[in-house]
């Protein structure tokens, strides 16, 4: 018995105004083309939702380019999923964000690149962007939906993180989620301008400890950590296939955002499978479940069902292998990669390469078709 | 929090039910709390009407327990939520 998802996430496009030189979406974006349609969407939330999910991320890119974005909350709403609009907030206004409180919105998670705007427009690579997000959280809280704000820290922001949680209180945010770079994709290619020093990563995380106890009540705080200072890796996705599915702009479901990036996958498309059935039978949420797939040293580790042998998309990035171990852990053969990584960002140049179709290059395919022996070990 | 406060489910905060589990719970963004029994029927009483005494004492009226036991239970509970941001109280 396969247990059910606890939450679904819905990249509506890959369209954004901004340039976010770490943006989490795969470095071959979709066309507008090639995106799902509304009575689509509207089936994968009521799948989502037969199938035990309880929440849905409505992200991107920028899920307000969605022109349907209402009639999409209000699909996912109707199917009984709490709705998080995942948003940049640089194309909302009173009207819009109206129809989506009428839509049946449960929640916004508004973006900031920085507290302050020349350094927050310079990293999205937005010119006025950063005046628009703050009247956008102006908006959310005056239609009386509840706001989390986001920040994505790094190298170029994190000294302004006290900064960003006076930002959080004076927009009115329940919640500040203060998330570390995930290095993939645009932001691997951007990782010595990024990276930040293991003394602004302890500073950063003291000023989260002092700031949690002090606003206790007022303010939550999530905190993500960086794996690059780290001996463990982070349990991504709380383990393949165990409670997270996400679906990608033209229907691919995958067991995280970034999956697409990996080689040597077949991933189901909503457009011919059911949710279900690409959830409990498809070879490609079948492949890192649980833990028969592991090889050492994640085989028979204690922590093998704690941190579920890290992110599969760090261990192709790193270690050019998806079922090795995630070089965060201290146990990886290839986890001096990452000091070496930290050490090389220390001297480096600030310069992005931004988030534009056709930046950068794709991913190289393998020298060899995805090793089939390593999967069940 | 204190006996003569009003909890409210902070906002974003929601409690339904999850039948795909066979449980009820506490949904927020990014975020779900599963309370055990003795919590869900704490919780289904709040309607930002009832003060944390009235609840009490609609528990008290229901449950074979001393009335000072159940208070210091209740208090707990949204004293605990307070801190997680799940409820507000005034």
């Amino acid at each position: 018995m396969i247990p059910a998802p606890l939450a679904l996430l819905a990249e509506l496009t890959h369209r954004c105004p901004l340039r976010c030189p770490y943006c989490s979406n795969p470095v071959a974006l979709t066309g507008p083309g090639a995106e799902l349609d509304t009575a689509t969407w509207a089936r994968v939330f009521e799948e989502a939702a037969a199938l035990g999910c309880l929440q849905v991320h409505l992200s991107g890119g920028e899920p307000m380019a969605r022109r349907d974005i209402a009639a999409l909350v209000a699909a996912a709403s109707g199917a009984g999923l709490y709705t998080n609009l995942i948003t940049a907030g640089v194309l909302l206004d009173a009207a819009k964000l109206a129809a989506l409180a009428a839509a049946g919105l449960d929640h916004v998670q508004l973006s900031v690149q920085d507290a302050e705007a020349g350094s927050a427009d310079r990293i999205g690579g937005c010119a006025g962007g950063h005046a628009r997000k703050l009247a956008a959280a102006r908006l959310v809280t005056a239609a009386g939906l509840p706001l989390t704000l986001n920040a994505v820290v790094h190298r170029q922001n994190l000294d302004r993180l006290p900064a960003l949680i006076e930002l959080a209180l004076a927009l009115g945010a329940q919640r500040l989620e203060v998330a570390h770079v995930q290095y993939y994709g645009w932001a691997l290619a951007n990782r010595a301008a990024l990276l930040p020093s293991r003394a602004q990563l302890e500073a950063a995380t003291a000023t989260v400890e002092s700031a949690r106890a002090a606003l206790k009540g007022r303010l939550v705080i999530d905190y993500v950590v960086p794996d690059y200072h780290a001996k463990r890796p982070k349990p991504c996705m709380g383990g393949w296939g165990r409670r997270f599915l996400a679906v990608s702009p033209a229907g691919l479901v995958l067991p995280c955002h970034a999956a697409e990036s990996l080689p040597g996958f077949g991933f189901p498309d909503v457009r011919r499978t059911s949710l279900r059935a690409a959830w409990e039978r498809s070879e490609a949420f079948n492949r890192f479940r649980g833990t028969g797939w592991m090889a050492p040293p994640c085989r028979g580790c204690a922590r093998a069902e704690i941190d579920w042998g890290g992110c599969r998309c760090q261990a192709f990035a790193l270690a050019g292998d998806a079922a090795a171990a995630d070089p965060a852990c201290a146990l990886s053969p290839h986890h001096a990669l990452l000091g070496a990584a930290v050490a090389e960002a220390a001297g480096a140049a600030e310069g992005f390469t931004y988030r534009e179709p056709g930046r950068l290059p794709l991913p190289k395919a393998p020298a060899a078709p995805f090793s089939a022996t390593k999967v069940k070990g | 929090m204190t006996p003569g406060a009003i909890p409210r489910f902070a906002p974003g905060m929601k409690l339904r039910e999850d039948r795909a589990r066979g449980q009820w719970v506490v949904m927020g963004p990014e975020r779900m709390f599963v309370p055990d029994e003795t919590a869900l029927e704490i919780l289904r009483l709040v309607d930002g009407r009832r003060s944390i005494a009235a609840i009490v004492d609609d528990l008290a009226a229901r449950y074979d327990a001393e009335r000072g036991l159940i208070e210091t239970d209740v208090l707990a509970l949204f004293t605990d939520l307070h801190g997680r941001g799940v409820v507000t109280g005034g």
